[in-house]
C-alpha cells in the first residue's frame, strides 16, 4: 500500500484530536456543574433561603458560558467522521451511527430545551417545574456523554457485531451487547466520574479565590462545602473506574498496556512502576529490557492491578510484536500474514460471487471467517509491524500524572471539607491558593486521560478490524491541513473570549451580598 | 413489531423521518434567516437587543435538530454520510464552521470583556445566516442535479496498487465547491436563504411588541417575499422539467429519465398532495400579513411555517422514493446511492425505529416547556427585566 498519504492521515488524526481536545475542554465541566447547581437549586427550593438562588443564579451564568463553547465544538466532531474518516462511516457506521442518533435524539433535545426553561424562566414557571428543568439539564448532559462513549468504547472493544461480506462492513448483532459491554460501562462512569472530579476542583478553585480576596465569604464557603462532597465521593468513584479501566485495557488492549507501563518484556509477578522517568532516545523496537532513568516500583502490583492476581503474566510490548509460544501469543507478522488472507479472502468471495462460482465462494468466505478476527493487521502486511507500537512516553507519562493528580484531588477535597467544618479555611491561605492553582491541573488530568485512551490505542480506529490508513477519507492533505489551520485559529480564538468572560464574570461576582452577616453556624446548617 | 416489517419498509420509513428532521431544519432556519436581518430592521442598540434576544432563545433548537439531522443519517444510510461528507468536504466544512462560530456569538456577545467586541460576534451570526442557509440549500440541490463520484466497495481489499483501500472516492473538482457552479443548485441556496428571512420576518411578527421595529419588517416582508417566490418557482419549474435519476425496480440498474420528479409527482399523488397544499400554506401566510398587517400578522409563521414543513418533505420524498437515487452520481452512474443501496442492516433499522418512538415525546415535552416560558409578546422593557441576556 504504498499509496496511503501519510501526511493525509497524519493530519486528519491531527485534526481530529485538535477538535476533539478542545471540546473536551469544555464538556467535563458541563457534565459536572449541572449536578453541582442541581443541588444548589434542590437546596433553594428546600430552605427556601435566597442566598441559595443567589448562589445557583451565579454558577450558572459560568454555565452558560462554557456550554455555548461546548455545543460549538461537538459539532465538528460529529461530522468529522463523516469528512475525514469516510471508509470508517462506512465500514463500521451500522453500528456507531445509531449511539450518535439516539444522543441527539434523547439527550441533546433535553439539554436544550430545559436550558432555556433553566435560563429563562425563572419569573414565569413555578418553581418546581424550574427545579426539575435543572435537573433535566444535568441528566441531559449527562445521558449525552453516555451515548458517545459507549460509541467510543466500542471503537476500543467491538462487541456485539458481525462482518457483512456482501456489504462489506460491520453489521450490529445484538444492541445490548454494544450498550452493556463491560468496556462502555466502566468507560462512562470512569468519564463521567472525572468531569464530576473536575467541576468540583473548579468550583473549590474559583471559591477559594473570592475567600482570598475576602469577598463573598458566604457565599464561596457555601459553595465550596457542595462542591467538596461532591468532589469526594466522585474522586473515590474515579479512581475504582480508572483500575476499572486499566483491567479492561490489560484484557481488550494488551499493546496499549504494554505501552502504558513501558513494559518491554513480559513477566510474571510484575511490578507496578508507580513513578519513573524512562530512558532517552530509546527506540521502541530495540530489543532490550525496559530501561528507566529512575524509577519506584510496587512489587507485583501490575500483575495484581491487570489481572487480580500477583502472579499473573503481564505480556510486554516484545512478546506482543515476536509472539510468544509459551503464552499462545500470535507475532504481529503471523497476525498480518492472516489478516492479509482475510482481507484476499474477500475479494476472492466477492469475485466468485459475481461470476456465481458458489463454491470458490464458500470456501473463500471460510477463510475469510476463520482469519477475521486477524483483519486490519492484514493492512500491514507489506509494511513494518513497528508502526503497530503506539508512542511509549506519551501514555507512560500521561498515565502517571493523570493518577497522581486525581490522588491529589481527593486529598484537597478532604482537606477543604475539614477546614470549613472547623471554620478555619479563609485563614489557611496556603491552601485557597492551591485550590485556585488546582484548576489547571484538573484540566490536565482530564485531557491525559485521553491521552492514553487515545494515543495508547494508535493505530487502531476500531480495534485488530481498521487501521488508520484504511479508514481515512481520500481527500487531498493540504485541504485538511488547511483546515486544521482554521480549527486551530478559531477555537483558540474562542477559547480565549470564554476565558476573558469567564474571569470578568468571576470578579464582578454574584452580586449583592447582604447574607454576610449570617453566623457561620446558620451557613453551615442551611 | 418493527421487527415484522419488510427491509424495504425500514428503509423507507427511516428516509421518511429523515426528510420530516431535514424539513424541520429547514423551517428552524428561520434563526439564520433573522440573524441576516438584526441591522436591517434594529436601529437602536435596544431594538437590535430585542431581536437578538428573540433569535437566540431559539438557535440551540435549530442547532440541535441539525444535530441530531446528521446523526439519523449517519445510523441510517451510512454510506451517504462517508460519500457526501468525505466527498463535498469544502461545502460542510464551511457550513460546520457557520454553526460553530454561531453558536458562541449570542451568549458573548453582549458579556463584558468578550475580546473581539458585540460588532464581531453580531457579524458571525450574519455569516451563519448567509453562508448556513445558501450553502445548505445548495448542498441539498445535489440530492436531484448530482455530484461526481464513485463508490467501490471491493476498494477496502486494496493491499497493493494505484489506490488507497477507500470505498468512495469524490472525482468533483473542488471537494463539493463545484456545485456552486450548477446554477440549479444556486437557485435553491438563494430559495433557502430568502425563504430564512421571510419565515423570520414572521416571526418577529408573532413575538416582538415594538411598532417601529414592525413598520420595518412590514417593508422587508416584501422584500424578501418577492424574491423568495421567483427563485422557488424557477428551482420547481426546473426541477420538473428536468431529467431525474431513475432505479430499475428489478435490476437496480441507474439510468437518466427524462421528466423524472414530474413523474415521480404524478406516481406519489400523496406527496402531491403535501406539496401543493404546502406550497399553498407558505404563500397564504406571506400574503395574509402583507394585506392586513395589524390584525393578521401573528399567525404567519404558523402557516408558512408548516407549509414549509410540508414542501420541503414532499421534496425529499420526491428524492428518494419511486424509484430514484437520492444522491446520484454523474461521474459513475450504478455509483448513485439509493435509499437501498445505502442503509443501515436491517437489525440496525429496526432498533432505531424503536428509538424513533420517542420522538412524540420528545416534541410533547418541547412544545410544553416552550408554552411555559413563552406566552406574550417581548417588548424593550420587557427584555430589561431578564436576568439572562444575550
Ligand atoms: C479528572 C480527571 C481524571 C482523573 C483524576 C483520573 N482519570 Fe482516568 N481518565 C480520565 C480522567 C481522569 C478521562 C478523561 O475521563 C478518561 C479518558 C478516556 C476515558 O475513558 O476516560 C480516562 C482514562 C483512563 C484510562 C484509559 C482507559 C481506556 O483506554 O479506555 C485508565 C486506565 C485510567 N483513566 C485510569 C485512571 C486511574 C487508575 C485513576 C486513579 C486516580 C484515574 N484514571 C484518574
Ligand atoms: C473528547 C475527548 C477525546 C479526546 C481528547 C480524544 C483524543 C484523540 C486523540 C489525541 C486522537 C489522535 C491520536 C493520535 O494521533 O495518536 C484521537 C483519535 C481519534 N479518536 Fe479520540 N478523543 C476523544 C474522544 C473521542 C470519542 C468520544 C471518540 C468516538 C466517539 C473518538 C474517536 C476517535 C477517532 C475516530 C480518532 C481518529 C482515528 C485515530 O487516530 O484513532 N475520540 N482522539
Ligand atoms: C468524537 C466524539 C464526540 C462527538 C461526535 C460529539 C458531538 C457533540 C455535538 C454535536 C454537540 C453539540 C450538541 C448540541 O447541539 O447541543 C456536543 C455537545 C456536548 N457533548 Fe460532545 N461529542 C463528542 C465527545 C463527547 C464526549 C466524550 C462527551 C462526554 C463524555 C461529550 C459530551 C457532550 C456534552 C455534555 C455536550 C453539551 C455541550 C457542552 O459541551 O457543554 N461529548 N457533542
Amino acid at each position: 500500500m504504498e499509496q496511503v498519504d501519510f501526511s493525509l492521515v497524519d493530519w486528519s488524526r491531527a485534526q481530529f484530536a485538535l477538535t476533539a481536545m478542545y471540546h473536551w475542554l469544555f464538556v467535563p465541566l458541563t457534565l459536572g456543574l449541572s449536578f453541582i447547581i442541581a443541588f444548589m437549586e434542590t437546596q433553594y427550593v428546600r430552605t427556601g433561603n435566597p442566598e441559595w438562588k443567589r448562589i445557583t443564579k451565579f454558577w450558572m451564568t459560568l454555565f452558560g458560558i462554557n456550554f455555548a463553547i461546548g455545543v460549538a465544538t461537538g459539532i465538528i466532531l460529529e461530522f468529522e467522521f463523516g469528512t475525514n474518516w469516510s471508509n470508517y462511516s462506512w465500514f463500521v457506521g451500522d453500528i456507531f451511527g445509531a449511539p450518535l442518533a439516539i444522543e441527539g435524539i434523547m439527550a441533546f433535545f433535553m439539554e436544550s430545551t430545559f436550558i432555556a426553561v433553566m435560563f429563562f424562566g425563572w419569573n414565569k414557571v413555578s418553581k418546581k417545574f424550574h427545579l426539575v428543568s435543572t435537573w433535566l439539564v444535568a441528566i441531559g448532559s449527562n445521558l449525552s456523554a453516555l451515548w458517545i462513549l459507549v460509541a467510543n468504547a466500542w471503537m476500543q472493544n467491538p462487541a456485539g457485531m458481525k462482518f457483512n461480506p456482501d456489504t462489506a462492513r460491520n453489521e450490529m448483532l445484538n444492541f445490548w451487547d454494544v450498550l452493556f459491554s463491560p468496556v462502555a460501562i466502566n468507560k462512562f462512569l470512569h468519564t463521567a466520574l472525572s468531569a464530576y472530579v473536575l467541576a468540583a476542583v473548579f468550583v473549590i478553585g474559583v471559591s477559594a479565590w473570592y475567600l482570598l480576596k475576602n469577598r463573598e465569604k458566604t457565599f464561596a464557603k457555601k459553595s465550596m462545602k457542595v462542591a467538596a462532597i461532591f468532589g469526594i465521593a466522585a474522586s473515590f468513584l474515579t479512581i475504582v473506574t480508572g483500575d476499572g479501566s486499566a483491567r479492561n485495557m490489560a484484557k481488550f488492549q494488551p499493546m496499549k498496556f504494554a505501552a502504558m507501563e513501558n513494559l518491554y518484556n513480559g513477566q510474571q509477578n510484575a511490578p507496578l512502576v508507580a513513578v519513573g522517568f524512562l530512558q532517552k532516545n530509546k527506540t521502541e523496537t530495540d530489543p532490550k529490557e525496559q530501561d528507566f532513568v529512575f524509577k519506584l516500583e510496587i512489587p507485583n502490583m501490575l500483575s495484581y492491578m491487570a489481572f487480580l492476581d500477583p502472579n499473573a503474566y503481564v505480556p510486554g510490548i516484545h512478546d506482543l510484536v515476536k509472539g510468544n509460544t509459551e503464552h499462545h501469543i500470535l507475532s504481529y507478522k503471523e497476525r498480518s500474514e492472516k489478516g492479509k488472507i482475510s482481507i484476499q479472502s474477500l475479494a476472492e468471495y466477492k469475485n466468485a460471487k459475481k461470476t456465481g462460482n458458489d463454491s470458490i465462494a464458500t470456501s473463500a468466505l471460510a477463510r475469510f471467517n476463520e482469519n477475521y478476527a486477524h483483519f486490519g493487521y492484514g493492512y500491514y502486511a507489506n509494511r513494518d509491524v513497528n508502526e503497530l507500537i503506539p508512542s511509549v512516553p506519551s501514555t507512560f507519562y500521561s498515565f502517571r500524572i493523570m493518577v497522581g493528580l486525581g490522588f491529589h484531588f481527593l486529598a484537597l477535597f478532604l482537606v477543604v471539607l475539614l477546614l470549613i467544618k472547623k471554620d478555619k479555611i479563609e485563614k489557611e491561605r496556603f491552601i485557597l491558593y492551591t485550590a485556585l492553582w488546582t484548576i489547571p491541573l484538573a484540566y490536565i488530568a482530564s485531557e491525559l486521560g485521553w491521552v492514553v485512551a487515545e494515543v495508547g490505542r494508535q493505530p487502531w480506529v476500531i480495534q485488530d478490524i481498521l487501521p488508520t490508513i484504511a479508514a481515512v477519507s481520500q481527500i487531498n492533505s493540504a485541504s485538511v491541513q488547511f483546515t486544521f489551520w482554521l480549527f486551530f485559529v478559531i477555537f483558540t480564538g474562542l477559547l480565549i473570549a470564554e476565558i476573558k468572560i469567564m474571569v470578568s464574570q468571576i470578579k464582578k461576582g454574584p452580586g449583592s451580598d447582604d447574607a454576610d452577616h449570617l453566623t457561620n453556624n446558620e451557613i453551615i446548617n442551611s | 413489531m418493527f421487527e415484522t416489517f419488510s427491509y424495504i419498509a425500514l428503509q423507507q420509513y427511516w428516509w421518511i423521518i429523515v426528510s420530516l428532521l431535514g424539513a424541520i431544519l429547514v423551517f428552524l432556519m428561520f434563526v439564520q434567516g433573522g440573524q441576516t436581518l438584526i441591522y436591517t430592521l434594529g436601529k437602536t442598540e435596544d431594538e437590535r437587543t430585542v431581536l437578538v434576544n428573540l433569535l437566540g432563545r431559539k438557535w440551540e433548537f435549530t442547532f440541535t435538530t441539525l444535530v441530531t439531522f446528521g446523526g439519523a443519517f449517519f445510523a441510517s444510510f451510512p454510506l451517504f454520510y462517508s460519500t457526501s461528507f468525505g466527498g463535498a468536504y469544502w461545502v460542510w466544512m464551511l457550513i460546520l464552521i457557520a454553526f460553530v462560530v454561531q453558536a458562541v456569538s449570542y451568549e458573548y456577545r453582549t458579556k463584558p470583556n468578550n475580546l473581539f467586541g458585540q460588532r464581531t460576534y453580531e457579524t458571525l451570526l450574519f455569516i451563519n445566516g448567509l453562508l448556513g442557509t445558501v450553502l445548505i440549500g445548495t448542498a441539498v440541490a445535489t440530492f436531484f442535479t448530482g455530484s461526481a463520484f464513485s463508490v467501490d466497495k471491493m476498494n477496502i481489499t486494496r493491499l497493493i496498487g494505484d489506490k488507497m483501500p477507500v470505498i468512495s472516492e469524490w472525482k468533483g473538482l473542488a471537494y463539493g465547491l463545484e456545485a456552486a457552479l450548477n446554477l440549479q443548485n444556486v437557485t435553491l441556496g438563494l430559495t433557502v436563504f430568502f425563504l430564512a428571512r421571510v419565515l423570520a420576518l414572521l416571526y418577529f411578527m408573532n413575538r416582538v411588541n415594538n411598532t417601529e421595529i414592525m413598520v420595518r419588517v412590514k417593508k422587508q416582508l416584501i422584500y424578501n417575499a418577492i424574491p423568495f417566490v421567483i427563485f422557488f418557482l424557477i428551482f420547481t419549474i426546473w426541477l420538473l422539467l428536468s431529467k431525474g435519476f431513475a432505479v430499475n425496480p428489478i435490476s437496480k440498474e441507474v439510468y437518466i429519465e427524462p421528466y423524472k420528479y414530474l413523474h415521480n409527482l404524478i406516481a406519489m399523488p400523496v406527496v402531491a398532495i403535501i406539496f401543493v397544499i404546502g406550497v399553498a400554506m407558505v404563500l397564504i401566510g406571506i400574503i395574509r400579513p402583507i394585506a392586513c398587517f395589524v390584525k393578521c400578522s401573528t399567525k404567519g409563521i404558523w402557516l408558512t411555517g408548516i407549509g414549509t414543513i410540508l414542501t420541503v418533505f414532499a421534496l425529499f420524498l420526491l428524492a428518494g422514493f419511486s424509484n430514484t437515487a437520492y444522491y446520484p452520481s454523474t461521474f459513475d452512474l450504478q455509483s448513485s446511492l439509493t435509499i437501498e443501496n445505502s442503509s443501515s442492516s436491517f437489525y440496525t433499522l429496526t432498533i432505531m425505529s424503536y428509538v424513533s418512538l420517542l420522538v412524540p415525546f420528545v416534541l410533547a415535552y418541547i412544545w410544553y416547556a416552550w408554552r411555559s416560558i413563552d406566552n406574550k409578546k417581548i417588548d424593550i422593557d420587557e427584555i430589561k427585566s431578564e436576568s439572562h441576556v444575550y
